[in-house]
């Protein structure tokens, strides 16, 4: 007994000590920034400005979520055809899926807003075909549209991994009962999906609320979300206390976002929930 | 035998003689490297020549050739990231090159470290005109880089009329097509100029106007942009954007329906200078590196590059340079000049606000009352679900308890 526990002692360790040299301890450091003024001193001032950015936060909360969920409904009928197919074919699709992560997100955007520019590829196709131009760069949708691009894989491959493990034995005794199939999807393939449903929801929520670098490329920085405006408090406006107090309450809006979604997926979770 | 050995030995000598490349002056003051010195260098984006092609020298390679001296060059894209980085130490650098008003706003804050450019044999070559200048009154703290202006480039395929005035961008006729630089100082010097404000008063109320024109301006940008501006006006996606000159002349070059004027209520002039931050860990090095920087041959190959003014006079004498060197943009004579005026250093509480503004720029539009609704909209769906699961519950619960029922 004791030996095992000095085993796992030894084997969480390197965990151990990387979660507190890159998780706590940065996260001291955003709280302590928060709460203090450039001089060092306790202030509450960079927290209670909040109001002014309520506007900001809110619409990047918003096009996160329309983005997740856009990926739902893309990557969950994937997920399932994807776990019912053959091996082979299971081994292609998630060769598709990964590929495009083998390629950095920067470049990625990048060349999504040469796609979508009013003198770019899309628009110079649609005058060859003699098509009316469509002006698709700089708005809302162009920023959801990289949002969904980038974070897709995200939010197939839990779905996919958990619906790889589903029985699908319990899919054909409920057929035999006599399930229709709207009833199979709700009564069965849904319910033992959930935890996937809840992590991938995470994965493709979180980055997509806190992006910087997709909404300067695809909304030309007139669609500036919250992480554009901490992304410039650290790197040019040189205020460090705003942009901790920003982060730490993104994090705690984040926060109450998993808690409403978990009030969804909760009660039936098996472990595969992230939060 | 000996013919041949003798053939080759000259075949070797010639060789010697036609591959060297033309010496630099003043060689015996690169001397005496330690092995595996290493320099930093943070500069901005696009401003040092790099490559061998079109007769050009790939200026950090030569200098390493030269010195034995590694160098490590890093870049960043406006002053305020750069001051961020190095006000916040973390990383040292042995070699920066701010423009005027941040030199005067690091030396003020003890970031820079002085030292004499007399000592370097190349610093005679700088105009006397950029010598004492006002951010660096004694010469030593900076040796001029670069100098240059902000005009208005704008695609004549684009614009029917040529502009003379900064309102252009404020013309709803070119909504959506127009490009607003991405930095505080100088997104803000274009409303001062409009309003007829100079860029260095400190006064808050006026940085209010500046700030409302700029978020009135907001509906009809395209972006704020830096780097990116070479690809959108390039490409002719964008229709007119204010930048600076030396980077005029390279768009030009790839787009020739592009133009420029220094519209007429007033423009930036600027002095980008060579300085060592307080950190420097290689004071000796960086000294060669600014000296080597003011060399004919070098200042000559990273004014083709760079494509601003050079404050270097061997280089505007120099006859390869003549066709640059009578550029109106880039020299104006006295019939040219535009009305100028340079940054200066602001007091800090002049610099807070500039932040905030800044910030509420940023923010401005984006949101519309669809957020509002959509969140309405799903909180209802949350709500409705809640309910709904409720009472599906009691009405199974009540099934366990009375089955007959």
């Amino acid at each position: 007994m004791t030996k095992n526990s000095a085993l796992k002692k030894v084997v969480s360790a390197p965990y151990l000590v990387w979660a507190a040299l890159f998780i706590i301890v940065p996260l001291i450091f955003v709280v302590y920034y928060s709460l203090v003024d450039a001089g060092g001193a306790f202030t509450l001032d960079y927290i209670k400005s909040i109001g002014r950015y309520k506007d900001i936060m809110l619409n990047s909360i918003w096009l996160g979520f329309v983005a997740t969920i856009i990926c739902l409904v893309i990557a969950y009928p994937l997920a399932y055809i994807m776990a019912r197919s053959t091996k082979n074919v299971q081994r292609t699709m998630m060769m598709l899926v990964m590929l495009p992560m083998w390629m950095n997100l920067l470049i990625r955007t990048y060349s999504l807003m040469i796609l979508l520019q009013d003198t770019g590829i899309l628009n110079s196709v649609f005058s060859f075909l003699h098509l009316p131009e469509r002006h698709m760069i700089n708005t809302r949708g162009a920023v959801i549209l990289g949002m969904v691009y980038n974070y897709i894989p995200y939010m197939i491959l839990p779905l996919y991994s958990i619906m790889a493990k589903i029985d699908y034995g319990l899919v054909e005794a409920a057929q035999d009962l006599g399930a229709s199939r709207t009833a199979v999807l709700r009564k069965i393939i849904l319910p033992l999906s959930l935890p996937g449903i809840a992590s991938g929801f995470t994965m493709v929520f979180v980055p997509s609320v806190s992006t910087f670098y997709i909404s300067k490329k695809l909304g030309g920085s007139t669609f500036s979300l919250i992480g554009d405006i901490i992304e410039m408090q650290f790197k040019s406006a040189n205020n460090y206390n705003l942009g901790a107090a920003l982060s730490l309450i993104l994090m705690v809006l984040i926060l109450l976002c998993m808690a409403i979604m978990n009030r969804f997926t909760g009660e039936d979770d098996d472990g595969g929930v992230l939060i | 035998m000996k013919k041949l050995l003798f053939l080759l030995l000259t075949l070797a000598l010639l060789g010697c003689t036609v591959f060297a490349v033309s010496a630099y002056e003043h060689e015996d003051y690169y001397k005496g490297a330690k092995k595996g010195e290493v320099l930093n260098v943070f500069n901005w984006g696009e401003y040092i020549s790099d490559s061998y092609e079109d007769g050009m020298l790939d200026v950090n390679r030569e200098f390493e050739r030269l010195t034995g001296i590694k160098v490590n060059y890093v870049t960043f894209e406006s002053n305020e990231d750069m001051y961020a980085k190095i006000k916040n130490g973390g990383v040292s650098y042995d070699i920066v090159v701010p423009s005027d008003y941040m030199i005067e706003r690091m030396v003020s804050e003890g970031l820079l470290q002085s030292f004499d450019p007399e000592s370097l044999p190349n610093y005679h070559y700088i105009d006397s005109k950029y010598k004492n200048m006002y951010y660096d009154p004694d010469n030593t703290y900076s040796v001029p880089y670069n100098v240059g202006m902000v005009g208005l480039i704008y695609n004549t395929k684009m614009v029917d009329e040529t502009p003379t005035s900064w309102k252009i961008m404020w013309d709803e006729k070119y909504a959506g097509k127009i490009l607003m630089i991405d930095n505080p100082r100088d997104a803000f010097a274009i409303p001062q100029k409009i309003l007829g404000y100079s860029f260095n008063d400190p006064d808050l109320k006026q940085l209010d106007d500046v700030a409302q024109m700029l978020i009135d301006q907001k509906p009809l940008l395209q972006g704020y942009v830096m780097d990116e501006v070479f690809n959108k006006m390039e490409s002719g996606e964008a229709a007119m954007v204010p930048y600076y000159v030396g980077d005029y002349i390279i768009m030009h070059d790839i787009n020739p329906d592009l133009a420029f004027v220094y519209p007429e209520e007033g423009v930036n002039i600027f002095v980008d200078a060579m300085c060592i931050p307080r950190t420097a860990q290689n004071v000796d090095a960086a000294l060669k590196y600014i000296n080597f920087m003011l060399d004919p041959e070098i200042a000559l190959t990273n004014a083709w590059y760079i494509g601003y003014a050079s404050p270097n006079t061997a280089v505007v004498e120099n006859e390869d340079y003549a066709d640059m060197a009578e550029n109106q943009y880039l020299y104006p004579d006295d019939e040219h000049m535009p009305n100028v005026e340079y940054f200066h250093n602001l007091p800090q509480e002049t610099l807070n606000r500039f932040s905030e503004l800044w910030n509420q720029i940023k923010m401005a539009g984006g949101t519309d009352n669809s957020v509002y609704f959509g969140f309405g909209v799903t909180a209802a769906v949350i709500v409705f679900y809640f309910v709904y699961r409720f009472f599906q519950k009691r009405r199974r619960q009540y099934w366990y308890d009375f089955p007959e029922a």
